[in-house]
C-alpha cells in the first residue's frame, strides 16, 4: 500500500473549481514533484495533503485523500494530529520570532512535551537531521531571525522533522534562495528520503528531474502524466508533457 | 513689473509665509514648554512629592503627595482594565473575525470612540457609576480612563497583529497548532513591540486627562491608597488650584503641570523612538 | 472534540466578548445621556430648548442656545486660523526644510499635539491671554474696531484676555498640529511625476503648490480639518479656563461667553434636576456632533482620490 492515495480529488475555492479528478499514489520514502505551469494547481493539491485548505471559510473537497489507508478528507479527521504527521515547508523561511532552540522546539511543546533534557535531545536531533546543528550549536539561544536565509529555510526544515512526520511537503522551498543554498536544500531532501516521504511543488524543472524519484505534472487543475521522474523527462506518454519538459508551453 | 518677475516674488512670498507659519508652530511649543518649565522649576522642590497640601494662607508650605498617588493609582487601574480588554477585542478583529462584516464595523467605531470627546466619557461614567453609587469614587475615574484607553488598544493591537506576516501563521499551522496556541505563541511575540508601543502612548494619553475625571474621582486633600473614595490626581488639581486666588496654591499648578508635560513627552518620544528602532531594526 | 478545539473556542468567545465592549462603550454613552436628558427635554421641548439662550438657575429655565453658539463659533474661529497654518507648515516640512531636519521639525510639531489640554488651559490663562489683551486685542480694536456696523464686535474690552477671541486661538494652537501632519502626509502621497510635469511646464514651485498639490490632496485636508473640527468642539480645560464661561449675550469678539464644554466643566458637579439634565442634553449634543464630524471626516480621508 502506497503512502498517500488521492483518489478521483476534487477542489474548489469558492465556487470555482480548481482541481478536477485528480488521482495519484505517493510513494513511501520517495521524493515526488509536482510541476506545471503557474495556476496548474499543484500547490492547490499540496495543501490538501495538510489541509491548510481549511484554515479559510469557502474551500471544499470532493473524493478521497488516503494517508496509511484513513481518509484524511472525512470530517472526522483532527487536523491538529495530521499536520503533525505531514509537515510543511514553505517558499520562504518562516522562523518565529523567538530563539532557535524554542523554534525548533515548537512542535513537541505543543504536544505537551515538557521535559527539558527530552527537548534538547530532540532540537539536536532535528538540526543534525537538517544539516544545521554545528552552524547554530552555539547560538541556540539566539534569535532566529538572524540566521541567513539558507539557514532560515534549514531551520524550518529542522522545525518540520522535530515532529517526527511521515510526509514533509516542500512548496517551492528553494526559490527564495540563492543557488548554493538551494543546492544544501536539495542534497538535504535527498538525505531525508530515508526517513520520510517528500512531496515537493517547483518552478524549477532541472530540480524536479535531478532530485525526484516521481514527477507528476498538471495542467488547469488536472493530472496530466504521472510516472518515474526518468521517464517523464526522457520518453513521457503524452505530447503535452513532452512539450513541457522541453520548455515549449508553461 | 514682467510677468516673470512678478511670478518669482511671489514665489518668494508664498514660501516665506509657510516658513513663518513652521516657525509660528514651533515658536509656540518652544513657548509653552518654556513657561511650563520656568514655572515649573521654580516651584519644584522635595516636599512637593512628599507632603499633603497644606492651607493656603500658609505660603510655602505643603505638596502634592496624594495627587501623585491617586495619579498613578488612577492610572495603573484604568491600564489594568483597559489593556487587556483592548488587547483581546483587537485580536478578535485581527483573526477571528478579520474580513467579516461584524469586524469591519467595530473596528471603524473603535474608530470614532477614540475620538469622543474625553468630558462626554466623564458625564457617562458619573451616570452610571457616581451618580447610582451615592458620591465621586476612583474606580468610576478609573473606568472612564480605561474607557479612553481601550479604543486606543483596540486599534493598535489590530493593526500590529495584522502587519505580522500572514505565512508565519501557516507554519505555526502546519506543525499542528490549534489557532488560539498559533496567536498566543506566535503573533503576539511577532507583534509584541508595536502593541507594547501602543500602550505606552495609550497611556502618555490619558496621563494628561482631566476632564473625565472632573465628574468622576473629582478630588481629594487627603488620601488613603484606595479607589472607593474620592481620588486626587495630578491633572484636576492643576485644573482647581490654577483658577484659585491662592499665590502658593497656583505654584504647585505649575509645579504639577511641569511634571506632567514631562512625563507626558518623555513617554512620547520614547514611543516614537520605539517605533523608530523596529522600523529600522 | 479535543481539548485543544475547546481551549480554541473558549478564546475565540473570549476575545469576541472582548470586541462586544465598543458597541456597549458606544451604545451605552448614546442611551444613557438620552436617558439623563429626558427630563430636559421633556420640560423644555428640543425645540425649545435648543433655541433659548435664557441659563437661569433660580427660575429653572434652561436653555442651549448660548452654548451652542459659543461652541460653534470658537469652532470656526480656531478652524479659521489653524487651516492656513497648518497648510503653511505641511507646506514647509515637505518642500522648504532641510531633508536632515524634516524627522525632528515633524516630531516636534506632533508634540506639540501631545502636551495635555490642561497644560495649554494653564499657559493660555497666565501667559497667552494677558499677552494677547496687551498687544492683539488693542491692534484690532484700532482697525476693525472702526469698521462701520460690525465695528463694535471688534472693539477693544479689558476682561483680562479671558474672551472668545483667546479661546479660539488656544484651540487653534491645539488644533494646528493634528492638520499640519494629514497635510504633510498628503502632501507625500502627490505622485513626484505630477509635480516634475508642472515644473517642467515653467511653473514656480508655489505654483506647483497651489495649482497641483494642494487640489490634489483638497480631499485629505478637508477630512483632516473635519476631524480637527470635531476634536475643537469637544475640547474641555483648555476653553474652560480662557472662555469665562460667562452667560450672557455675545457683544464683543473680546467679551467672555460660554460653550458647551465650559458649562459642563463648571456647572456639572453642583447641578441637580433639571439643570444636570440639562446639561446631560449639552453632552448628548456634543456626542451627536463630534460623531457626526468624525463619520464625515474619516470618509473624506478614506476615499480615494
Amino acid at each position: 500500500m502506497d503512502l498517500l492515495e488521492v483518489k478521483n480529488l476534487d477542489f474548489y475555492y469558492g465556487s470555482q473549481k480548481a482541481l478536477a479528478d485528480v488521482t495519484l499514489n505517493i510513494r513511501r520514502n520517495a521524493i515526488t514533484s509536482l510541476i506545471g505551469p503557474s495556476g496548474c494547481g499543484k500547490t492547490t493539491l499540496l495543501r490538501c495533503f495538510n489541509r491548510m485548505h481549511d484554515l479559510y471559510p469557502g474551500n471544499r473537497y470532493a473524493g478521497e485523500i488516503r494517508l496509511q489507508g484513513r481518509n484524511i478528507l472525512s470530517k472526522n479527521e483532527d487536523l491538529i494530529n495530521l499536520r503533525s504527521s505531514v509537515g510543511m515547508v514553505f517558499q520562504k523561511p518562516t522562523p518565529f520570532p523567538m530563539s532557535v532552540f524554542d523554534n525548533i522546539a515548537y512542535g513537541p511543546r505543543l504536544k505537551g512535551q515538557r521535559n527539558l533534557s527530552f527537548l534538547r535531545e530532540k532540537v539536536e536531533k532535528a538540526l543534525r537531521q537538517a544539516a544545521l546543528w554545528e552552524e547554530v550549536k552555539d547560538r541556540l539561544k539566539e534569535n532566529a531571525g538572524g540566521l541567513s536565509g539558507g539557514q532560515q529555510q534549514r531551520l524550518s526544515i529542522a522545525r518540520t522533522l522535530a515532529v517526527d512526520p511521515e510526509v514533509i511537503l516542500f512548496d517551492e522551498s528553494t526559490s527564495a534562495l540563492d543557488p548554493i543554498s538551494s543546492q544544501k536544500i536539495e542534497d538535504l531532501m535527498t538525505e531525508l528520503k530515508k526517513d520520510v516521504t517528500i512531496v515537493a511543488v517547483t518552478h524549477n524543472m532541472q530540480q524536479a528531474a535531478r532530485v525526484s524519484d516521481y514527477t507528476a505534472l498538471m495542467y488547469l487543475g488536472s493530472l496530466v502524466e504521472y510516472d518515474e521522474t526518468e521517464i517523464i523527462f526522457t520518453r513521457p506518454q503524452k505530447k503535452m508533457t513532452e512539450e513541457y519538459v522541453l520548455g515549449r508551453f508553461g | 513689473m514682467t510677468n516673470a518677475r512678478k511670478r518669482k516674488l511671489q514665489n518668494i512670498a508664498a514660501l516665506s509665509l509657510s516658513a513663518l507659519c513652521a516657525l509660528i508652530g514651533l515658536g509656540i511649543l518652544f513657548a509653552i514648554l518654556f513657561d511650563v518649565l520656568k514655572n515649573g522649576a521654580r516651584s519644584i522642590n522635595w516636599a512637593l512629592f512628599t507632603q499633603d497640601p497644606a492651607p493656603p494662607h500658609l505660603a510655602g508650605g505643603g505638596g502634592l503627595k496624594s495627587a501623585f498617588l491617586g495619579q498613578g493609582l488612577l492610572t495603573l487601574a484604568a491600564a489594568a482594565l483597559g489593556v487587556p480588554l483592548g488587547i483581546l477585542a483587537g485580536t478578535y478583529l485581527a483573526e477571528y473575525g478579520r474580513n467579516r462584516k461584524y469586524a469591519k464595523i467595530v473596528s471603524n467605531l473603535a474608530d470614532m470612540a477614540i475620538s469622543v470627546p474625553s468630558i462626554v466619557i466623564g458625564t457617562f461614567v458619573y451616570a452610571i457609576l457616581v451618580k447610582p453609587w451615592g458620591g465621586f469614587n476612583g474606580w468610576a475615574g478609573a473606568a472612564a480612563l480605561a474607557i479612553i484607553i481601550l479604543p486606543v488598544i483596540i486599534r493598535t493591537t489590530e493593526e500590529m497583529m495584522a502587519m505580522v506576516p500572514w505565512n508565519l501563521r501557516e507554519a505555526a499551522f502546519a506543525l499542528g497548532a490549534s489557532y488560539h496556541k498559533v496567536i498566543v505563541t506566535v503573533v503576539y511575540r511577532a507583534a509584541a513591540g508595536g502593541i507594547f508601543t501602543g500602550i505606552l502612548l495609550a497611556v502618555a494619553r490619558v496621563a494628561g486627562e482631566t476632564a473625565p475625571l472632573l465628574f468622576t474621582s473629582f478630588n481629594a486633600n487627603f488620601f488613603k491608597l484606595s479607589l472607593s473614595g474620592p481620588t486626587p490626581s495630578l491633572t484636576v488639581t492643576i485644573y482647581l488650584y490654577a483658577a484659585s486666588p491662592y499665590e502658593n496654591w497656583v505654584r504647585m499648578a505649575w509645579a504639577a503641570a511641569f511634571v506632567v508635560t514631562a512625563l507626558v513627552l518623555a513617554l512620547n518620544i520614547l514611543g516614537r523612538a520605539l517605533i523608530k528602532y523596529r522600523v529600522k531594526g | 472534540m479535543s481539548k485543544a478545539r475547546y481551549l480554541n473556542l473558549g478564546f475565540k468567545s473570549l476575545t469576541f466578548l472582548a470586541s462586544l465592549s465598543v458597541l456597549a462603550i458606544i451604545a451605552g454613552i448614546f442611551v444613557c445621556l438620552l436617558w439623563e436628558s429626558l427630563p430636559a427635554l421633556r420640560h423644555f421641548g428640543i425645540f425649545k430648548f435648543l433655541f433659548t439662550a435664557d441659563w437661569n438657575y433660580a427660575q429653572e429655565s434652561f436653555g442651549a442656545l448660548r452654548p451652542l453658539t459659543g461652541t460653534a463659533l470658537t469652532t470656526f474661529l480656531a478652524l479659521l486660523f489653524a487651516a492656513p497654518v497648518a497648510v503653511g507648515t505641511a507646506i514647509f516640512l515637505t518642500e522648504l526644510c532641510p531633508h536632515r531636519l524634516r524627522g525632528a521639525f515633524g516630531t516636534a510639531v506632533e508634540l506639540l499635539a501631545a502636551i495635555p489640554s490642561v497644560i495649554y488651559g494653564m499657559w493660555g490663562l497666565f501667559v497667552f491671554a494677558p499677552f494677547l489683551e496687551a498687544s492683539v486685542q488693542p491692534l484690532i480694536g484700532k482697525t476693525l474696531g472702526l469698521l462701520p456696523l460690525i465695528g463694535f464686535f471688534f472693539q477693544s474690552k479689558l476682561a483680562g484676555g479671558v474672551n472668545v477671541f483667546t479661546a479660539s486661538l488656544v484651540l487653534a494652537v491645539m488644533i494646528t498640529p493634528f492638520i499640519a501632519s494629514v497635510t504633510r502626509d498628503a502632501f507625500n502621497q502627490v505622485p513626484a511625476t505630477l509635480k516634475e510635469s508642472a515644473r517642467g511646464l515653467g511653473a514656480t514651485q508655489w505654483e506647483t503648490i497651489r495649482q497641483v498639490q494642494i487640489p490634489y490632496s483638497r480631499q485629505a485636508i478637508g477630512g483632516g480639518a473635519i476631524i480637527a473640527m470635531g476634536r475643537a468642539l469637544g475640547e474641555t480645560m483648555a476653553v474652560a479656563y480662557v472662555i469665562g464661561n460667562r452667560h450672557a449675550p455675545l457683544d464683543s469678539l473680546f467679551a467672555p461667553y460660554a460653550t458647551i464644554t465650559s458649562v459642563l466643566a463648571n456647572e456639572f458637579n453642583e447641578a441637580a434636576g433639571l439643570q444636570l439634565s440639562s446639561l446631560f442634553t449639552l453632552a448628548l449634543a456634543l456626542f451627536l456632533a463630534n460623531f457626526l464630524a468624525l463619520y464625515l471626516g474619516k470618509k473624506l480621508l478614506k476615499k480615494e482620490l
